[in-house]
């Protein structure tokens, strides 16, 4: 309670501190550091594609979703460095829908990027990941939850701030596990994405000792939603679809958004849902204000005038990891930021208690999952000490040394 | 709980203990101390909007008093008449007359106050603006800003030197403990510590400041003189995950023998010989052990418990904690009116 949102005062002094503060750093901090400061210029590269709105039409997806963590993450680093005597700049590449990406992203290594962020799907990444001119680009993927961009499609200039499927997947068995409801019924939507997150699911399933008792894919079309009494009939189908299954939870693959959301209160058995409607796991979401996560979530609705996503979050991981690296490594130079980053000292601190750092093996950053529905925080996996790691229990979430596909070149 | 075996386990195998348990269930009673004088113990709650007052020898609640959204760090003035309470959501300082315990007219903050510190003058408060990357002088008599002193990304710890001179602020995201020259009121030095800096407690004698990081779970012991970071002190708990363990209060002795950490959700106080910086003990508290403060002699300890809504209170020469005592929602903040 008492979330400081509508203080209109408050809000004009933080605007105008925020201005003082763009002001002091576009002309050239007066304090301290006299010399004009070392820059680093970092990429962020995205597909100019309208992205189509989930089925409810409730959070049409937001314009500058991504991006907008990256701008929040290069004030943060500048905040930064007006002491260390560093300049962070962002430089946008947005490539047309369905074009060039790859001719997007030569223009930026052209400008002298060596650090790019990609908000792109794996297809497009894996595309400019193989350029030659990225031979000498260290890419931070910042929007593809693929797991085999972590496995046999990784490569060593990929560095992955959003969380794989996997990751997600075993933060939920992991809170499934730790509440004693172990069996799955697994909800798979049509698409390729809802495909690959049900064979986390399963995967995670298995990991964790939990049972699959029941999958089956959605088909069902409905026809006149917003007719008057058009729920009836989802209601109906919902509760037809669950019918004669005993299970603890119904797990959606529904990436797209397109059914997940009718799912609750509409099954035949009073269940849950999760997945990725429901209960779901997420590297970032609305109602979590633990770890000071408040202070991130303020800042970034006072630049970006809405709330944070996830996809936000991760891009600004990644400009941060780089700001972090720059002030630790006390340098601007891209290779030494990278091995800095790649290093073991490397610590983020992304407002989830446990300091984040990339997993040497296959590059993914290693974070906890939040649980979260669009009004609550129920749980923070992994849940400490439960589920017990070697060195470190965040590696229980997500793929781990020891079964990692990932051959790094 | 069953415990499987850690890192830490191997390190320490003295210590022993389920972390994850609080400290609850302590049946000790408190034998009264010899020396305690009838203090008045004050504790922020930031979830319950309230100040806890308890008596020092009995530990008895004595009354509960609401005050404005999400009070964190409070203070006593110098006549110790006055408690000044951050309330952040409210964006204001409150002030709480501590004999009629009624509220007075509140002192501006700047957006966003989470902690702060009383210059040695008795005249000036230097606040945290943990939103805007600022610290913000307020002169307590003018009830206005003096002025204001751009830092780093949230800032939090506020530490002022004994002879009044230096300001040590810490910020969060930037991860430095800014040294202020109170005089010109610029930045000279920044200090580099590991990630989420908390507390800056200088030493009585004025030699060093003590800085408290959350995530890097360590205390940089810093030179105000040639600002170099002289020790660095890690903690390792036995049963307990490296990443729980998380320094944020530093209390230091005045003769600087002894200092206490506490580590938040480790639920643990670590107890440190403040000259050769070895840790001596760790100390089982509430749940996510917060801020620290002694009574007038030293004698106490009392912690602020964020998770299990309670304080915790340490006898200091037999480093033990005897008693723990339910406060509001969430306390934060503590200190002791002699």
């Amino acid at each position: 309670m008492g979330h400081p949102i509508g203080r209109r005062a408050r809000r004009a002094l933080l605007a105008l501190s925020a201005l003082a503060a763009l002001m002091a750093l576009a002309l050239g901090s007066p304090r301290a550091e006299e010399q004009s400061p070392a820059a680093v210029k970092i990429g962020f590269l995205r597909e100019g594609v309208k992205r189509e709105a989930p089925q409810p039409y409730l959070d049409p997806p937001p314009a500058d979703e991504g991006v907008a963590g990256a701008r929040l993450g290069i004030a943060d680093d500048n905040t930064t460095g007006r002491f260390t005597g560093q300049h962070f700049v962002l430089a946008e590449a947005i490539a047309p829908a369905g074009g060039d990406v790859a001719a997007a992203f030569r223009k930026l290594v052209g400008e002298g990027v060596r650090l790019v962020v990609t908000d792109l799907p794996e297809a497009p990444l894996l595309a400019v990941a193989a350029l030659p001119e990225a031979r000498a680009v260290t890419l931070f993927n910042a929007a593809a939850p693929d797991d085999d961009l972590r496995a046999e499609k990784c490569r060593a200039n990929l560095l992955h701030t959003v969380p794989s499927r996997a990751m997600l997947a075993d933060a939920l068995l992991e809170y499934l596990l730790a509440k004693q409801w172990p069996k799955v019924f697994l909800v798979v939507g049509p698409t390729e994405g809802d495909r690959a997150y049900a064979a986390a699911v399963k995967r995670a399933v298995a990991k964790f000792g939990a049972k699959l008792v029941a999958e089956k894919p959605w088909t069902f079309q409905p026809g006149a939603k917003r007719s008057d009494s058009g729920h009836y009939s989802i209601a109906a189908e919902v509760a037809n679809f669950t019918q004669g299954v005993s299970y603890d939870v119904l797990v959606v693959a529904d990436e797209d958004d397109q059914f997940g959301d009718y799912m609750s209160y509409a099954t035949y058995a009073p269940r849950p849902v999760a997945g990725t409607a429901g209960l779901v796991p997420t590297a970032w979401a609305r109602p979590h204000e633990e770890w000071g996560a408040t202070q991130l979530q303020d800042r970034f609705r006072q630049a970006a005038k809405r709330w944070m996503t996830a996809r936000d979050y991760a891009a600004w991981l990644a400009v941060r990891a780089v700001g972090e690296a720059a002030a630790r490594a006390q340098s601007v130079e891209p290779e030494k930021l990278i091995a800095f980053m790649r290093g073991e000292q490397f610590q983020l601190g992304g407002y989830k208690g446990t300091p984040l750092s990339f997993r040497p093996w296959d590059g993914q950053m290693r974070q906890a999952i939040l649980l979260a529905d669009t009004r609550a925080l129920v749980s923070v996996s992994p849940p400490p000490g439960r589920f017990l790691h070697q060195f470190s229990e965040l590696d229980t979430l997500g793929m781990d040394r020891p079964e990692s596909k990932c051959r790094l070149q | 709980m069953p415990l499987a075996m850690t890192r830490a386990q191997s390190r320490l195998p003295h210590l022993c203990g389920a972390w994850a348990l609080p400290a609850l269930a302590l049946a000790l009673s408190v034998a009264p101390l010899g020396g305690v004088r009838a203090e008045t113990v004050l504790v922020s709650n930031e979830k319950g909007n309230s100040i806890t007052v308890l008596d020092g020898e009995s530990l008895k609640v004595l009354r509960t008093v609401p005050v404005g959204q999400r009070p964190r760090g409070i203070v006593l003035s110098q006549d110790k008449k006055t408690l000044y309470i951050c309330a952040s959501d409210d964006d204001e300082i409150e002030t709480l007359d501590l004999d009629k315990f009624t509220l007075g007219p509140p002192l501006p903050s700047g957006p966003d106050p989470e902690t702060f510190a009383l210059h040695p003058d008795g005249l000036h408060l230097y606040v945290a603006n943990e939103g805007s990357s600022l610290v913000s002088i307020v002169d307590i008599a003018a009830r206005r800003i003096a002025g204001e002193i751009p830092v780093g990304v949230e800032p939090e710890g506020m530490g002022i030197s004994p002879d009044g001179k230096w300001i040590v602020n810490t910020s969060e995201t930037t991860s430095m403990a800014h040294f202020i020259d109170n005089d010109t009121r610029k930045v000279v030095a920044n200090v580099l510590v590991d990630s989420r800096p908390r507390r800056a407690e200088w030493t009585a004698d004025g030699q060093q400041v003590w800085v408290s990081s959350e995530i890097g779970g360590s205390v940089s012991v810093i030179d105000p003189a040639s600002h170099k970071i002289v020790h660095k002190i890690a903690f390792a708990v036995s049963g307990v995950p490296q990443e729980a363990i998380q320094a944020v209060g530093v209390a230091l002795t005045k003769d600087r023998k002894l200092a206490f950490v506490a580590l938040g959700p480790a639920n643990r106080v670590a107890v440190v010989d403040a000259q050769t910086y070895e840790v001596k003990k760790y100390l089982l508290v509430g749940q996510r052990v917060w801020n620290l403060a002694f009574n007038s002699d030293e004698s106490r300890l009392y912690t602020t418990n964020g998770i299990s809504n309670d304080i915790s209170v340490i006898d200091v020469p037999n480093l033990r904690v005897v008693k723990s005592v339910t406060v509001g929602n969430q306390p934060w903040g503590v200190v002791v009116r002699p």
